[in-house]
């Protein structure tokens, strides 16, 4: 028998708005106010102090410094705080935020997909995490190994040459594929003459940054009416004066519209007619591995994001891994330092004498910790496995497609990829913007999904399941959606309310004007 | 399949929803003739979980460990000890599987996290502002090379000799690709003179790296002082973060941009990545800073909040026009970092550093008596550089076969370089305790005599 039924129910009888109690307004701000299991917290300047300290250390001898005149003699002013405080700081903090553990995630583009634990164990096995990268070779042919596996299997899946491991996210993963084009333009005596690269309009915002980052000129492509790029008009710039001056394309495929590049073999035919050199964005290539590969579609240069395609976590913006895998042509540009094999032995190239490598990406052999966790992932699931996942992952976006498309505006025809782009048509008229709709969904419970991109579709919202979702979840996350739809197109106060969403949160709607205009970068206090 | 939810029965409901029979025709739009009929053959199919762990297992355990032996390795990683609780609050699941924080109001828990790293950093280092990370120490030092460029509207870099090569290597890749002009001075141990002398009024900015890739600490005030008079900017580097908590750091000599490896706070060796590149600058600079960058602001109720800001900066607002094409930065590693440093608070990390030099001081003086060792670093923090009468290389590889990992050879970082054969790079932690030491000395004498 337990407590609560001696007599003392604990079930709110009466309840109305005049018993609600008001919040301690005590706290000038949300994160110090507790709110049932949302505790209040404040900043580590707040709550820490300077003469206080979380970790213990042996004795010290006492020894005379040896740093001739360059002691430290300001204040470095950072509080300490004890391991139970400190646990309690980031586990109040963790509380307000949403995550994939919690539900869908559905940013489109960015494949919010299931972390598997066990990668995080492997990573962490100490053959791993406690290794330094400029040990003597012969103490880390293990570690050799794991990258010579890892590659094999990128360059299997994509039909490649080669692949340089060293990038570590999808824009530094573009910046090297693009340096091994300039490169191989160098090689043959092009360079100065092709300085312009080819972006459609729906590109990811990385795509032009990077060309210019390589010192190109960016030439934007229109996209069609189905959302591909438009044939004609790339085969008449193509054809043009400025023809001999493309030193490539820069292409995403499947594209951020989540639809399949229809046209991409004659697209990469052409380019290279042109004498340019096709880079591919493989941020989507979850939706296609183990479909096609990559390398059959003419492709030169493609990134994978170990962290979107290969489930290794995203962590709150980072840390990625940008492997590139690399065609016949551009494989010998690739970066130092890279893998070669002698019989039983593997070695690390670290050196770009007697190579032809372009340069190098980062200081060691870029991300470890999310090679072992991306082999893991794919280990686990075999070509088998990786088959049914891009099948799952599509089969998941159509479903959504098909929940949705009656009430809301799918921006093109068909079936789609891996993710439905949806456009604010459906809208029109209501003064709900596509912003109110995700502000809205975070009310029912969900992270909302890419807001206004691509840039080619009238406030665009760009919805990822990814293949790790169940039907159930899908289902649930669709009627959300519909149910704040129905809101938006419903008019009056329900209406009103999206204008003001999130109601909910651990916060409200955040002034981001204000933030920019005087920007507090700082405790200050 | 473990991670995958959908069982055959779901698949057919939701085929029946979509209006198609057989899930392929979705793939109907990729070429006929290209498509894979079938799972790609040259590659193994599905293992369970344990299968997996045996795999990798078997690889992680060819592999000599830091931690299972002497060990003194530096040069840009570093081998600290981190509190178990940092990986646990980092694999929080509200951490470690959300996204960059587009969406603020439910991303607090990060952005605030953000807002503390930026201000630790900045503290840290003395400067006025840090972004929320960069990959690692060597990207960051690329884009303040090209940040430099665009706040100076300047096209040459003067790089000390004293930065770590692979450094230089990055740094020159990302500048050349950008049409700038990058001016790395012959390797030296203090080319401070050299610097100095290069300076005109072309040059957007000089790096120098403290301590420098030998250890060796000098101070960059006179540089930095003749830098500015030709308006060029300081950009200081360093690898080794925990420094600070003992040496003075760049805001303190007027460094521009400060920028530099974080992974010893927070983060283990993991082969070289994933690391978390600090970046800071002067308030004056910050329009120019490359990166995610987290700001404060209030609510609509007036009430404090956290946002990512200043994004016009940035490649997804900008596109061509935007200050850096980084997208994804380190998160989970400023998370590791900031967690770290909130449980050292300043008299932890003084203590560490402190800590840290006293065991290279120890180091470095059972090395000196041994026969055929000479030390070339007066001044340094937790590592140094020594000379021994045969080749680097062969004696690294020497002491590795009698268990003691003991540094860098100069070949392995200078492979051309004739005069740094003879030279090791080494390096001392909180971690390495006095029987280390002494097996690292006894095993030097052997090897050497």
């Amino acid at each position: 028998m337990t407590l609560n039924s001696q007599g003392r129910p604990t079930a709110p009888a009466n309840y109305s708005e005049a018993s609600k109690p008001g919040y301690s307004e005590a706290g000038t701000t949300p994160i110090l106010q507790s709110k049932g299991l949302l505790q209040g917290e404040g900043l580590i300047f707040e709550i820490g102090d300077v003469s206080e300290s979380g970790v213990d250390f042996e004795k010290l001898r006492g020894r005379d410094l040896k740093l001739g005149d360059m002691a430290r003699t300001s204040d470095i002013d950072l509080p300490g705080l004890s391991e139970p405080e400190a646990m309690r700081h980031y586990m109040r903090l963790s509380q307000r935020n949403y995550a994939i553990d919690l539900g869908l995630f559905p940013l489109g583009s960015c494949t919010m997909k299931h972390n598997p634990r066990a990668n995080e164990k492997m990573a962490r096995l100490s053959g791993f995490a406690d290794i330094h990268p400029l040990q003597p070779q012969a103490s880390i042919q293990g570690a050799l190994e794991l990258m010579e596996e890892l590659a094999d299997w990128l360059v299997k899946l994509t039909g490649m040459s080669a692949v340089a491991l060293t990038p570590k996210a999808g824009a530094h993963g573009e910046f090297c594929g693009m340096l091994a084009i300039k490169a191989a333009l160098k090689a043959k005596g092009e360079l100065n003459k092709r300085n312009k690269v080819l972006v459609p309009e729906s590109a990811h915002g990385t795509n032009p940054a990077t060309a210019v980052a390589c010192g190109f000129d960016v030439v934007e492509i229109a996209a069609d009416d189905r959302g591909r790029v438009h044939l004609a008009d790339l085969k008449a710039t193509l054809t043009s004066d400025i023809a001999n001056e493309i030193a490539g394309i820069m292409l995403t495929n499947p594209n951020t519209c989540g639809l399949f590049e229809t046209d991409i073999v004659e697209i990469a035919d052409l380019v290279h007619k042109a004498g340019g050199y096709f880079y591919c964005d493989g941020a989507n290539f979850n939706a296609i591995m183990g479909q096609v590969k990559p390398g059959d579609l003419g492709i030169d240069a493609m990134h994978i994001n170990l962290h979107k395609t290969f489930s290794t976590p995203h962590g709150g913006g980072g840390p990625g891994a940008g492997p590139v895998v690399l065609s016949e042509a551009l494989a010998p540009f690739a970066p130092v330092p890279f893998l070669k094999r002698e019989g039983d032995r593997l070695s690390l190239i670290e050196h770009e004498e007697n190579t032809d490598a372009f340069g190098r990406m980062c200081v060691f052999h870029g991300q470890m910790g999310m090679y072992v966790r991306a082999l893991s992932y794919m280990l686990a699931h075999g070509a088998d496995g990786i088959k049914q996942a891009s099948e799952d992952a599509v089969l998941n976006a159509n479903y959504l497609l098909a929940r949705l498309k009656d009430k809301m505006s799918p921006a093109f025809e068909g079936s789609v990829m891996h993710e439905v782009l949806l456009s604010d048509s459906s809208l029109e008229g209501t003064g709900i913007d596509t912003i109110d709709i995700a502000k809205g969904l975070i009310d029912e419970g969900y992270h909302p999904m890419t807001m206004y991109f691509p840039l080619v579709v009238s406030g665009a919202m760009l919805i990822e399941p990814t293949e790790t979702e169940s039907k159930a979840e899908l289902d649930r996350f669709a009627e959300a959606l519909l149910r704040v739809h129905d809101k938006a197109i419903g008019g009056g106060e329900s209406a009103e309310e999206l204008h003001h969403a999130p109601h909910f949160a651990p916060v409200k709607r955040l002034d981001e004007t204000q933030a920019a205009r005087k920007p507090v970068l700082k405790y200050n206090g | 399949m473990r991670y995958l939810p959908l069982n055959s029965a779901d698949r057919s409901d939701m085929m029946e929803v979509i209006g198609i029979e057989d899930i392929q025709t979705l793939f109907d739009c990729i070429p006929e003739d290209l498509k894979l009929d079938g799972p790609i053959a040259d590659l193994p199919s599905h293992m369970s979980e344990m299968q997996v762990e045996r795999h990798l297992g078997k690889m992680a355990t060819k592999n000599r460990v830091a931690s299972d032996g002497p060990f003194f390795i530096g040069g840009g990683a570093y081998k600290h000890h981190i509190p178990s609780s940092v990986d646990h609050i980092i694999q929080r699941s509200e951490f470690l599987t959300t996204y960059t924080p587009y969406q603020p109001e439910i991303a607090q828990g990060t952005l605030q996290t953000l807002f503390e790293f930026q201000t630790q950093v900045a503290r840290l280092l003395n400067m006025d502002v840090a972004n929320a990370s960069m990959y690692d120490g060597s990207t960051a030092a690329a884009e303040a090379a090209l940040m430099a460029a665009r706040a100076t509207r300047r096209k040459k870099i003067i790089i000390s000799g004293g930065l770590h090569p692979h450094y230089i290597q990055t740094i020159k890749t990302a500048c050349e690709a950008a049409g700038l002009t990058v001016l790395p001075l012959p390797v030296d141990l203090d080319d401070s003179k050299d610097i100095i002398a290069a300076l005109d009024d072309e040059i957007a900015a000089v790096m120098m790296q403290t301590p420098n890739v030998f250890g060796a600490i000098s101070d960059p005030a006179p540089v930095v002082e003749a830098a500015h008079a030709q308006k060029a900017l300081f950009i200081s580097v360093f690898t080794e973060v925990i420094s600070f908590g003992l040496i003075k750091p760049p805001g303190d000599y007027g460094a521009d941009i400060a920028v530099g490896e974080g992974q010893s706070i927070g983060n283990g060796l993991n082969f070289g990545g994933p690391y978390v590149g600090l970046f800071a600058c002067t308030d004056k600079l910050k329009r120019q800073m490359p990166g995610r960058l987290c700001g404060e602001t209030v609510d609509a109720e007036g009430k404090r909040g956290f946002v990512l800001t200043l994004s016009t900066r940035e490649q997804h607002i900008r596109r061509e026009k935007a200050t850096s094409n980084i997208c994804t930065n380190s998160g989970l590693c400023a998370l590791a970092f900031t967690a770290h440093m909130s449980l050292l608070g300043q008299q932890g990390l003084s203590q560490m550093a402190r800590l840290c030099h006293e065991k290279a001081l120890e180091l470095s003086e059972v090395l000196v008596p041994i026969k055929g060792v000479e030390i070339v670093t007066d001044t340094f923090f937790n590592e140094f550089a020594y000379k021994t009468h045969k080749p680097a290389r062969d004696v690294i590889a020497a002491l590795n076969e009698k268990g003691v990992l003991g540094g860098i050879s100069g070949q392995r970082l200078w492979p051309d370089d004739e005069a740094r054969s003879d030279l090791i790079l080494t390096c001392a932690t909180e971690c390495n305790t006095a029987d280390d030491i002494i097996a690292y000395a006894q095993a030097l004498e052997e090897v050497l005599s």
